[in-house]
């Protein structure tokens, strides 16, 4: 198989999966045992970057709605969001029951997505 | 402080050596909340598919980065042709909850002496499923048995979760478009309703809102580091408005 990746050129997936998924995301873990004890989680530093990454993983799942790879992307845009919308206000209405909201946005995607053959 | 009622699910018997809890850690893998990670797992594993990773890539990105959140920022970035340093940054950004997390963690987890190397081991395992449940339950667990609990516990979950995307990466190839395509869905659902289960405040609820509008918008306005501005420019404002939320609300219970 061909490299699908041509922003990792020249790099190796592998390499790509080390040094920009998996050592930024374990650094913060073993800074946190280094400093344990030592920082306040309270900080505003700490509110701000926990918005910040909150918004950045919203941005990626709003894109994921957008331009889903595969079959799901032949849907109807608006199919998914309203999909997506009843389960959220589903988990909302059931007190955060996580089953259910996830329950009613694939029972609405799928029998919409057979309905409109 | 051995054996508390409350731990009823898990019941901690007065002793065992390490390897013993590390055994009853792993136990504890076939448990609910396990349950709800694994299907997430799913849904990444059809996610990192459908973008062409394959299933040994799609396995270790679920390994080594062990983070639900930071795998699918990088999947999503990579598919979306952004540049290494900015995937990076952005995977760093989503994971810098681990930092407060992990701080919370440790003394609840680490041994009466040293132990770092063996807590800077166990961090690896520390994410939503495997914090809340340490949180939850060890502290009705001896201090001696926590470490080796934990890491039995965590390392199950990950290998688990390993394994899963590795067995859902090949079938899903024989699944119908319409189950892999209602798994590829299962990730957004997830993130929205998780990440709105874990916010802590107004900023946090404000970004998630105002990140998903965002997201697209940045992609019309500046692709190629949409991603990443859209991230900044939505959290800063959630802050800054939650801020101004969290100062009125003071201001109004002071007049009163």
């Amino acid at each position: 198989m061909t490299e699908p990746f041509p922003s990792l050129d020249p790099w190796g997936t592998y390499l790509a999966i080390l040094v920009a998924a998996a050592l930024p995301t374990q650094v913060w873990r073993w800074i946190g045992v280094v400093l344990a004890g030592r920082m306040a989680e309270t900080s505003e530093i700490f509110v701000w970057v926990k918005a910040v990454a909150t918004a950045l993983v919203a941005a990626v799942v709003a894109q994921l709605i957008l331009n889903p790879g595969g079959a799901v992307a032949d849907t109807p845009l608006l199919l998914r969001i309203g999909a997506i919308a009843a389960g959220f206000a589903v988990y909302l209405a059931s007190g955060k029951t996580l089953a259910f909201g996830i329950l009613t946005t694939e029972a609405l995607l799928i029998g919409g997505w057979l309905a409109l053959g | 402080m051995a054996s508390h009622p409350h731990a009823a699910d898990t019941p901690a018997p007065a002793a065992a050596t390490a390897a013993g809890w590390f055994g009853r850690g792993v136990l504890n893998v076939f448990s609910l909340p396990a349950l709800v990670l694994f299907s997430a797992q799913v849904g990444f594993a059809a996610l990192a598919r459908e973008a062409g990773f394959t299933v040994g890539e799609t396995m270790a990105i679920a390994l080594f980065v062990y983070a639900l959140p930071a795998q699918v920022v990088f999947i999503g970035f990579l598919a979306a042709g952004q540049s290494l340093p900015a995937i990076a940054l952005a995977v760093a950004l989503s994971s810098v909850r681990f930092l407060p997390m992990v701080l919370a963690w440790a003394p609840v987890v680490r041994p009466e002496r040293g132990g770092r190397i063996g807590m800077l081991f166990a961090s690896w395992f520390v994410a939503v499923t495997s914090w809340v449940f340490a949180m939850s339950h060890l502290p009705n667990y001896p201090r001696a048995a926590r470490l080796p609990f934990f890491v039995g516990f965590g390392m199950g979950l990950a290998v688990v979760s390993t394994a899963v995307v590795g067995i859902s990466h090949v079938l899903l190839e024989r699944l119908p478009p319409l189950v892999s395509g209602g798994l590829v869905m299962l990730t957004p659902i997830y993130f929205i309703c998780a990440l709105w289960g874990a916010s802590r405040g107004d900023a946090d609820r404000l970004a998630l809102m105002l990140g998903l509008f965002a997201g697209p918008a940045a992609a019309a306005l500046v692709p190629g580091v949409d991603l990443l501005a859209a991230g900044l420019v939505a959290g800063t404002a959630a802050y800054i408005i939650g801020r101004v939320l969290k100062a009125r609300r003071a201001a109004g219970e002071a007049a009163q």
